[in-house]
């Protein structure tokens, strides 16, 4: 019998408007009416109870004690000769009612004290937490029967007390829905128009924990019959009357002579507690679902073709590129399937190279695809991306050929990766010293002292001023400069061939972005890498870059040596782009010719 | 660090005397003629009179609450009225027994919810539906349910194990295995389904983050990524919860002892209680909130350990 509260966290707090056609909702769904049918079922065999039982359930036949289930008694007979069956159904008029009992006083006292401290906060949230507390901070079986010896042996003060005690589950989903809405400004404003506290909670605040507390209230009600039945069990309940959890106890006296007879009183018990448990799991899986999309009814078997249009790309000649080839994507498109099978696609028909010792820029705003190619040579999509087209290849080998665990090993060693937002990219839990040493001595098999040495010279060579202290701290206490710093040494603490740096200044302070990008630049040049650089910012394409790649929606629309376009832009796009960077004291109309259709933003798949 | 624990042991404390005052005054006020019951009918009303004295009944309630906490600091808890066993002799031996159950049935729980959990959240699809669907049953099916069903299957048809009695750890490990191997899977049920869907959903979440992209980038094999990486992040709720459950667990065992006869804890409350025995009531509720207050400050301590943010806070 464990009384454990159901996890608020668990618990869905909706918009009203969300909230529409729940119960009609729940009547489609095949586990919520199934359970609700069944609930109703014992409601009414409780009620009708006298008028189904084919015997008195008091009425003991000496002649039948322990006989198995036979024409007369269908179920059979318990060790005083009770029919089991009459004994049963008259057992649900106590589990409902207790049920009901509990659940009426949880529900009062938590709402009302949950609304008060949530509306009302300070004194009475101080007085709730401390309340809480004290009443879970024992199990609940010991206080029930400690209440027992105090109170006597009634299953009605019983449950009326763990109503008491499990109250607090209600308080907490109430309170936390209630604090969250109160700064609401629908809330302000009814405040402001002059409705009184009450008719603001009335109408406003409990239309918001409705939801959650009927969820919340099937849980409670399982977890009530589950505590009724078992003090009944454990023999503390009134012996006169019928319960399901006395008729457990005496069929386990009894289970060598007739092991029937548990059967059935552990189906009742089993089945409600069951029923209320899915009525609760469906209730929030319907409120879940009018969060988020509409049912997603079958997968669609076969991955959708896309077809991509090729589309013109402008591109500069420049003769003096020289270097291996690198990397090179051609004709890259990336898809993120939707529900209802089909794709989108964020990035069409992308074609680049990255020579060794060269950097190039990919441009372009917010949404426009940079992001996503680079995960896609890294072949770290987020989930629900993939390569729908095209190829990349890396040194000459087609990524997309390679296994996961090869692809793991060139991860690191080969192609390196700096992220965008600093503090977000390291794991708060590890040091920034195991970080670091953790990729070198598996790619590199150093010794734990040879990798920590290595470390703390890569904390010095990014320019941290202690780097033995910088070892041993963790991410957050370090600045977001420092953060950087720390991810740009992690990148090239293995020497990679490719660099691929996705906005490495966007989140930093302007002044600290003028010297990670001196950084950036001097470690480029003194180990040569290929360096892919995400940005929007056509001051550090101008900084950093040899070539640069203008992408806009999902496609690249101009490419070429930065000097050459930086001298002549060519396609509309990019020169909105220059004049965004050059004519900052003008007031811009928006970009011509941006769509955002096809597109995802980053901030949602980034 | 010092300052925190010692925070947390001061609250615990007003905790523990809280609860213990709450339950003494109730017992009080509900006491009735305790002598009678425990002298029985036959009694002469002088007899009663001087037992009521004797037991120290006809002081006033606060004298009689500050003599029982004076008593309790120095280890001294009373005697049974009814047995006269001191109550410190009649709970050590009990609860050593209902200790082993309840954390034999926590780490049994940590375990299995740990690899459920993450087998849900990294693999999703029918996995992470069924291993929701057995967390939904899990939590809903009542212990002694499972008790009944574990002893009639496993013990009274295939007789695989003893379906009752208990054997000591020291005199009997066999033994002890077989008669507790039972006890602490029933028990185990429900803790198991709320820490796998803890530790699922703070799993989905933590595998969300940058940071394990990053990590990923750089090359980790992704068995070290979930396990070491993501696992230590989503530790901590799944920690919280496993603390919830364990004050589950001890309320459960009081249940689970009696269906599979094993003297713990269980057996004293059960009888202490029907009868009204004050000193042995008190001595109970006392021993229980010290563990759960003991528990509520290790899994504290823990928590500092697996995050470093709320170790230095």
């Amino acid at each position: 019998m464990t009384a454990i509260l159901p996890d608020p966290a668990g618990v869905v707090t909706t918009q009203p408007a969300a909230r529409s056609g729940l119960w009609r909702r729940l009547l489609r769904n095949p586990t919520g009416i199934g359970s609700l049918v069944f609930l109703v079922l014992v409601v009414l065999s409780a009620i009708f109870a006298p008028l189904l039982a084919p015997h008195d359930p008091d009425t003991a036949s000496a002649y039948d004690t322990l006989s198995g289930p036979n024409g007369k008694y269908w179920l059979g007979n318990d060790s005083s000769g009770h029919d089991v069956l009459s004994r049963l159904l008259f057992a649900t008029r106590l589990s409902v009612t207790l049920t009901a009992e509990t659940l009426v006083i949880a529900a009062v006292l938590g709402i009302v004290a949950g609304l008060l401290a949530g509306y009302y906060g300070k004194a009475f949230e101080a007085v709730g937490a401390w309340t809480t507390s004290l009443l879970q901070a024992l199990p609940a079986i010991v206080v029930l029967l400690a209440a027992k010896s105090v109170l006597g042996p009634s299953d009605f003060i019983a449950m009326a007390v763990f109503g008491v005690l499990i109250a607090p589950a209600f308080y907490r989903v109430v309170y936390s829905a209630v604090s969250a809405v109160r700064g609401e400004l629908y809330v302000d404003a009814a405040r402001v128009s002059g409705l009184s506290d009450p008719r603001i909670i009335g109408r406003h605040v409990l239309t918001v924990v409705r939801a959650p507390a009927i969820i919340l209230a099937a849980n409670i009600a399982g977890i009530a019959v589950a505590i009724s039945a078992g003090l009944d069990f454990l023999g503390l309940g009134d012996p006169a009357i019928p319960s399901w959890g006395g008729m457990l106890n005496d069929g386990f006296t009894n289970i060598f002579t007739q092991p029937l007879l548990v059967l059935w009183p552990s189906l009742a018990i089993g089945l409600t507690c069951v029923a209320f448990a899915l009525l609760g799991n469906a209730l929030r899986d319907e409120l879940e679902r009018a969060d988020s999309a509409p049912r997603r009814r079958r997968k669609a078997k076969q991955p959708a073709q896309v077809t991509v249009e090729p589309a013109p790309v402008i591109v500069h000649d420049d003769d003096a590129r020289d270097g291996a080839e690198l990397l090179s994507v051609r004709n890259l498109s990336v898809g993120y399937g939707r529900p209802d099978g089909s794709v989108s696609t964020v990035v069409e028909d992308v074609a680049l190279t990255v020579r060794r010792g060269e950097v190039h820029g990919l441009i372009g705003e917010s949404g426009s695809g940079k992001t996503q190619t680079a995960f896609s040579i890294l072949r770290l999509l987020p989930s629900g991306g993939r390569i729908v087209a095209g190829s990349i290849t890396f040194e000459g080998t087609d990524l997309a050929g390679l296994s996961e665990k090869e692809m793991t090993a060139l991860r690191g060693q080969k192609i390196a990766y700096i992220p965008q937002e600093p503090m977000s990219n390291l794991d708060p839990s590890f040091t920034i010293g195991s970080q670091l040493v953790e990729p070198i001595r598996i790619h590199l098999g150093l010794s734990k002292a040879d990798a920590k040495a290595r470390a703390i010279e890569l904390l010095a060579r990014v320019g941290i001023p202690q780097p033995e202290r910088t070892f041993a701290a963790y991410p957050h206490e370090v600045s977001g400069g420092m953060a950087q710093r720390v991810l740009i040494a992690g990148a090239v603490s293995c020497d990679p061939e490719l660099l691929i740096a996705d906005e490495p200044t966007t989140a930093l302070d302007v002044t600290v972005q003028a010297e990670v990008l001196d950084l950036l630049r001097d470690l480029q040049r003194e180990r040569n890498m290929g360096v892919l650089l995400v940005t929007h910012n056509f001051g550090v394409v101008a900084d950093l870059c040899d070539q640069v790649s203008v992408m806009r929606s999902g496609r690249i629309v101009e490419t070429g040596p930065v000097r050459s376009i930086f001298a002549d832009p060519r396609h509309e796009y990019t020169r909105s782009l220059f004049d965004a960077v050059l004519s900052d004291t003008e007031a811009r109309g928006a970009l011509p010719g941006v769509t955002s259709s096809g597109t995802l933003g980053e901030g949602v798949v980034a | 660090m010092l300052r925190f624990v010692l925070r947390r042991l001061a609250s615990g404390v007003v905790l523990i005397v809280v609860i213990t005052a709450a339950t003494f005054f109730l017992l009080h006020a509900a006491g009735g003629n305790v002598a009678r019951r425990v002298l029985g009918q036959e009694a002469t009303e002088d007899t009663v009179v001087q037992k009521t004295h004797e037991l120290g009944l006809d002081r006033p309630v606060l004298t009689q609450f500050g003599d029982w906490l004076s008593h309790a600091v120095h280890g001294d808890f009373g005697a049974s009225w009814f047995t006269s066993q001191p109550v410190s002799e009649a709970i050590t031996s009990r609860l050593q027994v209902t200790l082993e159950l309840v954390i034999g049935a926590t780490i049994v729980s940590g375990v299995v919810a740990v690899g459920l959990g993450v087998l849900a959240a990294t693999r999703r699809g029918w996995i992470d539906r069924l291993v929701q669907l057995l967390a939904v049953l899990g939590f809903a099916i009542p212990n002694f349910l499972v008790a009944l069903a574990l002893v009639t299957v496993f013990a009274i048809q295939l007789k695989l194990f003893k379906p009752t009695g208990y054997s000591d750890l020291a005199d009997d490990p066999a033994g002890w295995l077989a008669t507790v191997t039972l006890p602490v899977i029933a028990l185990s049920i429900g803790s198991i389904a709320g820490v796998a869907q803890q530790i699922r959903g703070s799993m989905i979440d933590a595998l969300d983050r940058d940071y394990v992209r990053t990590l990923r980038s750089r090359g980790l094999p992704e068995s070290r990524v979930v396990y070491k990486h993501v696992l230590r992040n989503a530790a901590g709720p799944g920690l919280a919860m496993l603390a919830v459950q364990f004050v589950g667990l001890l309320g459960g065992a009081v249940i689970i002892e009696q269906i599979f006869a094993i003297p713990g804890l269980g057996q004293v409350s059960v009888g202490a209680t029907s009868q009204g025995d004050v000193p042995l009531v008190m001595g109970l509720v006392l021993v229980t909130a010290i563990v759960v207050v003991t528990v509520n400050l290790v899994v504290d301590l823990l928590q500092g350990f697996i995050n470093p943010k709320v170790r230095l806070s």
